[in-house]
């Protein structure tokens, strides 16, 4: 592929609507006669309700309805009809559907109103008596009780490779130490809503706050019994999401439920508490024990993991991948266990099982690096996985040395003196540490469809979505750049389940998945417009293949001689006045399944610590990135950028905390539930190495949602080891922890 | 949010009116902390009585030679006033310490005084909490209290009160002239704030007729000598797990006069004057400053999560007073 549009850090092509308020998220969609839900949650963590008592709520002028337990229609309530495309194995939470508890803060009511505020009072009026019961929600206390899910929903551990035991007996060092990652919620930050617009005749048109407006429309055909004709779902602008729009969130099946039942549409915004009131990222604790030779050669790995979930779904996530990905070692024994809790079911964030595993194992590397006596970047070289050895495959390429190289030399690690609290300025000490990390490249299936009309604009289109990310852009420029088109001539639509299919946007795999389709559309149209171009009249392109010629600047050239061209309008007048249209199915590529596909990361931090006070200031931080093609440099950056930021949250600040005499989330606010603020980022650098992939995908791009963040918090957290001397291994590390 | 009436007033007299003998009425003004509270069912008010157009935003010097604070001058106003700059820089630091930028425009000096504390079943109705609704419990003590006080609490209240700038305003000496349907009184800062004993569900000794109409100033400022340091979760825009407030008269290396005052550590900002006077006369050095710091923290209680600030407390004074001293900005 020639790079016209593809690596150019081309501006956001919808930065414009988003500074000018011209995007519009679920919540700013407006219908006429629309009413408006506010919801109401569980007081207690498990029971039932006794009773619900509405009548003063619905006694109030301009309240329309109370939906609970109690009046709401009868529905097929089997679990396969509110499972969805990211659900857990167990059997899904269903709003409404009885008088049991099953977790605090779960939605009991929708009451709907004439207006907002009408519906938010009207919720403190409704009377509840719960009959409560004994609860689960600690932890720690729960952990004897962890158990092995009959599915997982992640990558099940492998069984061991090698002799583990043995291995790690003989071994010559040794270390064994726990790490904890606690409960996190996503805040994105825009709240989860619905406006659900009555079209009659059963129709609606839902614009949702949803990574996948697909797993909306089939959530709801299904729940409902509603005909897909009939679902509409819409979600043209995401104001964050981080995992929380992966799973329908209850808000919709409320809206949508008001909606059929008053036949008038209706919007329900969560509020920033309830944001707390379902997925979140689980606490995960982790025991490593791991062995190595005297010359630092590792020996064994054991990693046993006990990671949060509900009690009516077994949530897993990718914990124990990665020392078969990114260590050397032939003796690996892994363990995944669950603890029930009576919360709601931890949802995939950022990275799921990367941000907790990636962590835990950083640390304990670097702590074996220090028992080595040897510098942390050279015991990671010295260990240096060559192949994926949980597939036992060659990766699809792997510039994470050059990741070490390019970061180390940025950052200055070789003038690093290796002793802890060697180094100080006044108060404070100051601490290096490094950490690696990885993500997979998945490619999913995914359809894209174009349409280049005889004016030369050219639509694509696939119902992805952009949470911030800068899907818009990329897959302008991915068009543009096929077609050879400019970017103004190129728009692409996302957001629309009557779009063709997509995955969901997670797991950093819509550049390739999507981006794949789109370069695969495109190349059909390109494949016409040649065609077109050779029906001309002494044609300057006759006779020749796709491959001897050049798209760009709106022409069609011929690579032995570009002064011989053909304008895209000229083409596209042979076409009768007609459109091009063309619609595609993208499928992994053959033989990638021979390669490992992953993302790499290496991130070199600077803290400094009040040695008496405690308080952490991260006051630099490198992060080599070997992701395949880049394709806009600018947004992928900004997307790093987001990903190290919150690695700062997630080491130093963020943590949702449970009161185990209430069962419930107690810090449910940006007030007390702390993510970074400007103060606390000072320099940050981001590079990009060139990897070259020709196996992960036709565009070779890996994704950069995830790989961000993975090395950021243990690259934290060992510096602070270096800067203090004191290995904190629970998460955050908040200032008491270093008193 | 609950339904209420709405007036506006244009001065302090009326003011007082609108709010004798009606049930359950609040002054508003920015409004930065009862609209919150009031959109989370918190705080009920039946009656709001706007008082941003009443007169009384001036900042000017008093006749003590001292400065007032104008009960609606914003905070920002007030930190970025030339006068506070320069005389009372202490003041300015903690007013900035506080919040962000957009809330500062917004929140009045009087108002900041009357904040409501940040504790975590304060804001979450689904929980007991006797300040919230009295009688109800205390989910707090034996619940999640990383934030909540060590000093002055009791068997029914742990709360903390959470401004910076009453904190300096202690150190200070500050008073708070106030208006009532009895007339005008003067509450001295330190008696401002109550500690909560079996009535934590009242702040303040403010009656409920009374409006804060300024804020003095003493003459002495503490310009040369002074710090606010404040410890916290995250860089900015969080509230004080500690903060303290240092204003030191030295006379060489002899300490004249100290104030120190302490955020975040209990219901009303924390000054103990005899324990200040340990240091009048005496050497500016570690070991007395640590005293200084024992003798403030005794009879320090913690709950289990917030056991911590004890010694945070200890070590962040002893620091403050050294930065006092030298006038080294903190890194």
């Amino acid at each position: 592929m020639k790079t016209e549009q593809i690596g150019k850090p081309s501006n956001r092509v919808d930065g414009r609507a988003k500074v000018t308020g011209e995007a519009k998220y679920a919540a700013e969609f407006n219908a006429p006669n629309l009413a408006y839900g506010f919801v109401l949650n569980s007081a207690i963590a498990r029971g039932t309700i006794k009773s619900i008592d509405t009548s003063k709520a619905l006694a109030l002028d301009g309240v329309l309805e109370v939906f609970t337990h109690e009046n709401r229609p009868g529905y097929v309530w089997g679990d396969k009809n509110y499972q969805d495309e990211d659900s857990p194995p167990g059997s899904p939470f269903r709003p409404l559907y009885k008088s049991e508890i099953q977790f605090s803060m779960q939605p009991i009511a929708l009451v709907v109103a004439e207006t907002f505020e009408l519906a938010r009072y009207a919720a403190t009026l409704v009377e509840v008596v719960y009959e409560p019961d004994e609860f689960e929600s600690d932890f720690n206390a729960n952990m004897e009780k962890a158990y092995k899910p009959k599915k997982y929903k992640s990558t099940p551990p492998q069984d061991p490779r090698g002799k583990p035991e043995e291995a790690l007996a003989e071994a010559a060092v040794k270390i064994e130490q726990t790490y904890a990652h606690p409960s996190e919620h996503h805040n994105p930050m825009e709240m989860h809503a619905s406006t659900v617009v009555w079209e009659g005749d059963g129709r609606i048109t839902v614009y949702d706050k949803i990574q996948g407006v697909q797993n909306s429309q089939k959530y709801l055909t299904n729940a409902f019994g509603l005909d897909e004709a009939h679902v509409r779902v819409i979600s043209p602008f995401v104001g964050g999401a981080f995992g929380s729009g992966l799973r329908p969130q209850y808000q919709l099946f409320l809206a949508v439920l008001a909606a059929l039942q008053l036949k008038r549409s209706v919007r329900v915004v969560l509020t920033r508490q309830q944001m707390f009131s379902f997925g979140h990222r689980p606490k995960t604790v982790q025991r490593f024990a791991i062995g190595a030779s005297e010359d630092g050669k590792l020996q064994a790995i054991q990693q046993d993991v006990f990671a949060e979930t509900s009690k009516f779904e077994d949530y897993s996530e990718d914990v124990v991948i990665w020392p078969g990905v990114l260590y050397k070692c032939d003796n690996v024994k892994l363990s995944h266990k669950l603890v029930g809790l009576d919360v709601y079911t931890p949802l995939d964030m950022r990275a799921p099982g990367g941000t907790t595993g990636i962590y835990a194992m950083e640390c304990a590397m670097d702590e074996m690096a220090y028992k080595l006596g040897m510098d942390p970047l050279e015991f990671r070289l010295k260990n240096y996985a060559e192949k994926d050895q949980n597939k036992d495959k060659l990766f699809s390429s792997k510039e994470l040395k050059e990741c070490y190289r390019q970061g180390a030399e940025k950052f200055g690690w070789s003038k690093r003196n290796p002793e802890p609290r060697s180094m100080k300025e006044g108060h404070n000490l100051v601490g290096w540490g490094m950490a690696h990390g990885a993500w997979e490249a998945k490619q999913q299936e995914a359809e894209a469809k174009a349409t280049l009309t005889p004016d030369g604009k050219l639509t694509v289109g696939s119902a992805t979505a952009d949470i911030g990310t800068g899907t818009y852009t990329a897959m302008t420029q991915i068009a543009a750049d096929t077609v050879g088109l400019p970017l103004e001539n190129v728009t692409f639509q996302l957001g629309d389940s009557s779009l063709p299919k997509s995955p969901l946007e997670g797991g950093s795999w819509t550049v390739s998945s999507v981006g794949s389709a789109v370069k695969a559309v495109c190349d059909k149209v390109r494949e016409k417009l040649l065609d077109l171009a050779q029906q001309l009249e002494n044609s300057p392109v006759a006779n020749v293949g796709l491959d001897e010629v050049t798209f760009a600047d709106g022409k069609i050239s011929l690579n032995t001689d570009p002064s011989k061209t053909v304008s895209i309008l000229d083409a596209l007048k042979q076409n009768g006045g007609q459109a091009i249209e063309e619609k595609v199915t993208s499928k992994p590529v053959e033989g990638q399944e021979k390669f490992s596909p992953y993302a790499h990361s290496a991130t070199f931090v600077e803290v400094k610590v009040d040695e008496d006070l405690g308080t952490v200031k991260v006051t630099r931080v490198v992060s080599a990135i070997a992701g395949g093609r880049i394709i806009n440099p600018k947004t992928a950056r900004s997307q790093i950028l987001g990903g190290m930021v919150w690695g700062i949250g997630a080491a130093l600040e963020e943590e949702t905390v449970m009161d185990n005499n209430l069962g419930r989330f107690i810090n449910h606010d940006l007030d007390k539930y702390h993510v970074p603020v400007n103060a606390d980022v000072h320099d940050m650098e981001v590079i990009f190495v060139e990897e070259k992939d020709e196996h992960v995908n036709p565009i070779g791009a890996k994704g950069l949602g995830e790989i961000g963040i993975v090395s950021v918090a243990p690259a934290i957290a060992n510096a602070v080891f270096h800067a203090t001397g004191k290995r904190i291994r629970e998460l955050p590390i908040t200032l008491d922890k270093l008193l | 949010m609950r339904p209420f009436t709405f007036t506006r007033v244009k001065d302090v007299a009326t003011a007082v009116q609108e709010v004798t003998g009606q049930q359950n009425a609040k002054f508003i003004a920015g409004g930065t902390n009862l609209l919150d509270l009031m959109k989370i069912d918190v705080m009920t008010p039946q009656h709001l009585v706007d008082i941003t157009h009443i007169a009384l935003k001036t900042i000017e010097e008093n006749k003590e030679g001292g400065l007032r604070l104008g009960a609606l001058a914003t905070n920002a106003a007030t930190a970025y006033h030339a006068l506070v700059e320069t005389r009372y820089p202490l003041l300015s630091h903690a007013i900035l310490a506080g919040a962000t930028g957009q809330l500062r425009n917004m929140a009045t000096d009087g108002g900041n005084l009357l904040q409501r504390t940040r504790c975590y079943y304060f804001y979450d109705t689904d929980t007991p909490c006797n300040k919230r609704e009295p009688g109800s419990g205390c989910s707090a003590i034996k619940g999640y209290n990383r934030d909540l006080a060590i000093l002055g609490t009791s068997e029914h209240c742990i709360a903390t009160h959470p401004s910076d700038m009453a904190v300096a305003l202690a150190a200070l000496d500050a008073k708070v002239n106030v208006t009532g349907k009895d007339g005008d009184r003067v509450i001295p800062i330190l008696e401002f704030h109550r500690l909560p004993g079996d009535k934590p569900h009242i702040d303040t000794n403010l009656k409920e007729d009374e409006i804060i109409t300024s804020i003095d100033l003493p003459a002495k400022g503490f310009a040369d000598h002074y710090t606010y340091i404040k410890l916290r979760d995250r860089a900015s825009y969080a509230f004080a797990l500690v903060s303290v407030a240092i204003g030191l008269e030295m006379e060489g290396n002899t300490v004249k006069e100290a104030r120190i005052a302490l955020g975040g550590v209990a219901h009303k900002p924390w000054r103990l004057p005899q324990a200040e006077a340990l240091l009048q006369g005496k050497e500016a050095t570690k070991a007395n400053f640590t005293k200084v710091a024992e003798a403030y923290l005794e009879g320090a209680k913690g709950y289990g999560d917030n056991d911590f600030k004890i010694e945070l407390a200890r070590r962040a004074m002893v620091r403050a007073l050294e930065q006092a001293l030298s006038m080294e900005a903190a890194s």
